[in-house]
């Protein structure tokens, strides 16, 4: 840890962690480019079950998806007190439904885990890594690539 | 970017205006008759000249050597001494595309096609000889001069057409002219001597060399001009044509043009006639030493004309005078000009070279160049705050402020700026579909000479402006249009002359606005569709079953089929595989529609309705299921709420409804879209007939009907993907997104199986 606290950016990065369906996550924060309130959604036909619909976003139509939904653990129904995370996938840009943003958080990368080897879960293939804390609280990582390409592919 | 990439980019932009130019100027010459207009043969020439120089400056030889022999041949033209007859006008033109092929080429790094170039230059050439015996050394490209063809005595004694003219009665007006160029204007590589030639064409020219500014050789500075000419003009020409003359040099000179009064010009007190009659010496002085020497020795003359004339001067006054001598009659000349007229002398119409160009420019509109995608995000902001606007003014009313509290009025102010910045946004995307009309010109000799038939295209309307992506995307269509017209449409040139038609065909192309759409209309007038040979092929073809009874309409409908085309022979023009079902569906994407109209013998028009523009679409708000989407109006034939007597089952979710003796499915788009909610079984029946292209109808259910509106189109698949049946969305007044349904695609894909060949619905 020391070692890398020399180079410090290189090893160190910055997340933006949330909270769907009770469990900790987290993205990268440079992906994020806002966090606004639940706004209703123009739902989609044809689109799949974990994609809300498309937000107005300043004069773009940007596609919500359902975080809990899409990591297994069911839809959410929202309320004024959900949050969408707008990201920017190359040029791509998505909003992620979760409950609350808890924190922006710097993690060193010695301090990813591998995923262990728990039971195949639906979480599991959208997880690329998870951080543990002293106070035993454990953030996993998020693979946006994984969780949000076939949206183009599967609809185009 | 490198900074001579920079300019090569501007210098190949502006030769597509000078091509512009260039064409309209050469269309203008061989429409006109005889008496065309002068300045036509200028600018014409003065774009080829343009095109030339900045060629030349890039390296460009290929493009240097054409555009030389081309501007050699319109010189001849310029100076009369070569009528525009069709031959040479047709020549000229043809000589006007391969130019634009050049500057392409060379703008593309390409090749140009060696042959074709080859022989295009031998037919210049032939012309040129043709008319003229002297200039046919047109390929050493000399940048420094225009070539100037001899004259007999141009400039001291009257131009032809002016002596030749009506008398000093009818409108002649003398202009006092000061002329005294710059340094700059030699470095540039103009010659006074061309633009004093010019002048002589306007009139009656006298010139007077103004030799005061030459020191003596020990002080001499070959570098600065000493020479300056003081021209008295008689011209019907006005003030802008002889301002022209200078436009070059505008600002490498300082030009001077007085309008003389009237009773000052006719005559000259005596005592200035003296004066005036010893300057002529140095005058003619001038004339002589340049022009017994024909045409121009290429080279050196003109940059260091100022230094030789300056010595030869002094000899033409006869060499009694000394350098110094010269200076001296002049300034006392000059004294006695403005002594002999105090006041009324005072110039009425003084105009400094500056202003000068100022008119010009009032002309025509100046313009800036800017990147389309600049406007494109101004026209995206603009649209968001449109938004903005809209959902501001809906907080405020749920907010419950009076209406006319200072929040409302200040919102009312808001919209009312809005709208207007909007609207100006748009018409900087709204280009004139000039541009597209001029390149029909090219597809239609082109097409006449590969069919061998005589036709001429008229084109009203050119101003009519369109949004630019329109503009561009209708290049194609209109192409293969017009070379159908001139392929089918007509006849050849003795069914013609048996009809008792005019050999020459004509074919319009015409643009105007109507009720919010472009109406572009392409019409011949030809032998109009043959009805008997369209159902012969397209029976032949399956098409339609045999027999089938079709309107005319329908069976002029026909030629839009896909695998429809009528000529036997696969022609070079059209008949590439690319038919007018083609030209339909892009019209389609574009929002647009085309019909078609025929009268046997009289001709045949094509109509195509489009959009004004692609950012907005005029449609209806439907909800339905809960959600609301737009559906394009052009889509929409009609909108019917009918009794349940005319809706009738078919099998156990098959609905169809009777309108006008036909029977039309019924798709519910709250099904088609998987959005009805479970246990919702209502059967709707709110129906919106609507066309696909194939020609098959289906009625659309919806829950309600709200209003037809202009929205503003957003993309969808940028963010997300293409959604089948949809194919935009937009964005409402309450900052909700609603999606623009796509018709065509809803009617093939909820009913794929749907048996309504498109014309056999009537039998």
């Amino acid at each position: 840890m020391l070692q890398n606290s020399a180079h410090d950016t290189p090893g160190r990065r910055d997340v933006v962690s949330f909270r769907v369906a009770e469990q900790d996550f987290c993205i990268d924060i440079g992906v994020v480019r806002e966090i606004r309130g639940w706004t209703p959604t123009t739902v989609l036909p044809h689109s799949q079950d974990y994609v809300k619909g498309v937000v107005n976003l300043r004069g773009s139509v940007v596609a919500v998806v359902d975080l809990s939904a899409r990591l297994g653990f069911g839809p959410t129904e929202p309320s004024a007190r959900h949050i969408i995370i707008i990201v920017m996938i190359g040029d791509q840009t998505i909003g992620l439904l979760a409950d609350v943003v808890s924190d922006i958080l710097t993690i060193d990368d010695t301090a990813m885990r591998q995923v262990p080897d728990i039971a195949s879960e639906v979480a599991r293939d959208f997880i690329s890594k998870v951080v543990t804390f002293d106070d035993g609280r454990m953030l996993r990582k998020i693979d946006l690539a994984r969780v949000l390409p076939e949206l183009g592919v599967e609809l185009a | 970017m490198s900074g001579l990439d920079e300019l090569r980019i501007s210098f190949f932009q502006e030769c597509e205006d000078l091509l512009d130019s260039l064409g309209d100027g050469l269309r203008e010459i061989s429409d006109g008759d005889l008496g065309h207009d002068m300045e036509t043969v200028h600018s014409v020439f003065r774009a080829v000249h343009s095109i030339k120089g900045g060629a030349g400056a890039f390296g460009l030889d290929g493009l240097v050597t054409f555009a030389h022999l081309f501007e050699t041949v319109l010189d001849q033209m310029r100076c009369g001494s070569m009528e525009p007859t069709d031959g040479v006008m047709r020549t000229l033109l043809r000589a006007g595309d391969m130019l634009s092929d050049l500057v392409g080429c060379a703008r593309d790094g390409r090749e140009a096609d060696g042959d074709r170039v080859t022989q295009m230059l031998a037919e210049l050439d032939a012309l040129a000889d043709g008319a003229d015996e002297d200039d046919d050394t047109p390929f050493e490209f000399v940048p420094t001069i225009l070539s100037v063809a001899p004259m007999d005595d141009p400039v001291s004694n009257a131009g032809p057409e002016a002596s030749d003219g009506p008398g000093p009665d009818a409108g002649i007006v003398v202009y006092r002219i000061d002329f005294k160029p710059r340094g700059a204007l030699y470095g540039t590589g103009n010659e006074p001597l061309a633009l004093l030639k010019a002048l002589a064409q306007l009139g009656d020219l006298e010139i007077q060399a103004d030799i005061a500014g030459i020191v003596p050789l020990t002080g001499f500075d070959e570098a600065e001009p000493h020479l300056a000419w003081g021209l008295r003009l008689a011209t019907d020409a006005t003030m802008e044509e002889i301002l022209s003359v200078f436009e070059f040099v505008a600002d490498l000179a300082e030009i001077d043009v007085d309008r003389m009064p009237r009773s000052d010009t006719a005559h000259l007190g005596p005592d200035l006639d003296d004066g005036i009659s010893a300057l002529k010496a140095p005058a003619q002085g001038v004339s002589h030493i340049k022009t017994p020497e024909g045409p121009l020795p290429p080279g050196p003359a003109a940059p260091t004309a100022p230094a030789e004339m300056a010595a030869i001067l002094v000899d033409a006054q006869g060499g009694a005078e000394t350098s110094r001598a010269g200076p001296a009659v002049l300034a006392l000349a000059e004294e006695s000009t403005l002594g002999n007229d105090p006041g009324g002398q005072a110039p009425q119409n003084s105009r400094k070279a500056k202003p000068a160009t100022e008119t010009t420019l009032a002309a025509a509109p100046a313009t800036i160049r800017v990147n389309l995608d600049r406007v494109d995000r101004l026209i995206n902001l603009i649209g968001e705050l449109v938004i903005m606007e809209a959902m501001l003014s809906q907080a405020v009313e749920t907010a419950g402020l009076a209406s006319n509290s200072d929040v409302s009025n200040g919102l009312d102010g808001i919209k009312q700026l809005a709208s207007g910045i909007q609207e100006s946004v748009m018409a900087i995307r709204a280009q004139p579909l000039k541009p597209v009309f001029q390149r029909m010109h090219r597809i239609i000799r082109e097409a006449a000479d590969a069919t061998g038939k005589q036709v001429r295209l008229v084109t009203t309307g050119d101003a009519t402006e369109v949004d630019k992506t329109v503009i561009e995307r209708l290049v194609d269509p209109l192409t293969h249009m017009i070379r159908n017209s001139v392929d089918h449409g007509l006849e050849d040139t003795a069914t013609r002359i048996a009809a008792g038609k005019p050999e020459t065909g004509t074919i319009t192309l015409s643009a105007a606005h109507r009720s919010g759409r472009v109406i572009i209309e392409v019409s011949d007038d030809g032998g109009g569709i043959n009805r008997e040979k369209v159902r012969e092929i397209a029976e032949a073809r399956g098409l339609i079953p045999p027999g089938a009874s079709l309107s005319l309409s329908e069976i002029d409908n026909l030629l839009f089929t896909p695998g429809f085309s009528s000529k036997e022979q696969v022609s070079a023009l059209s008949g590439r595989g690319i038919g007018l079902d083609v030209v339909r569906r892009e019209i389609q994407a574009l929002g647009g529609r085309v019909t078609i109209q025929s009268a046997a013998g009289e001709g045949t028009t094509f109509t195509i309705a489009l959009p004004l523009t692609l950012a907005v679409l005029e449609g209806m708000l439907v909800e339905f299921g809960g959600e609301m989407m737009v559906l394009p109006l052009s889509a929409i034939l009609e909108t019917l709420r009918p009794s349940s007597a005319t809706i009738h089952s078919i099998g156990r979710t098959g609905r169809v409804v009777a309108n006008r003796g036909e029977l039309i499915p019924i798709i519910d788009l709250a099904e088609a879209f998987g959005i009805a909610r479970p246990g919702d079984d209502t059967e709707r029946d709110v129906l919106l007939l609507v066309e696909c292209e194939a020609g098959r109808r289906a009625a659309l259910a919806v829950d309600i009907i709200h209003d037809q509106r202009q929205v503003v189109i957003k993309s969808l698949e940028e963010n997300y993907g293409a959604i089948p049946g949809i194919s935009a969305a937009t964005i409402l007044g309450d900052g909700r997104i609603a999606l623009i349904v796509d018709p065509e695609e809803i009617i093939v894909s909820a009913a794929p199986e749907l048996p309504t060949p498109p014309l056999a619905a009537n039998e």
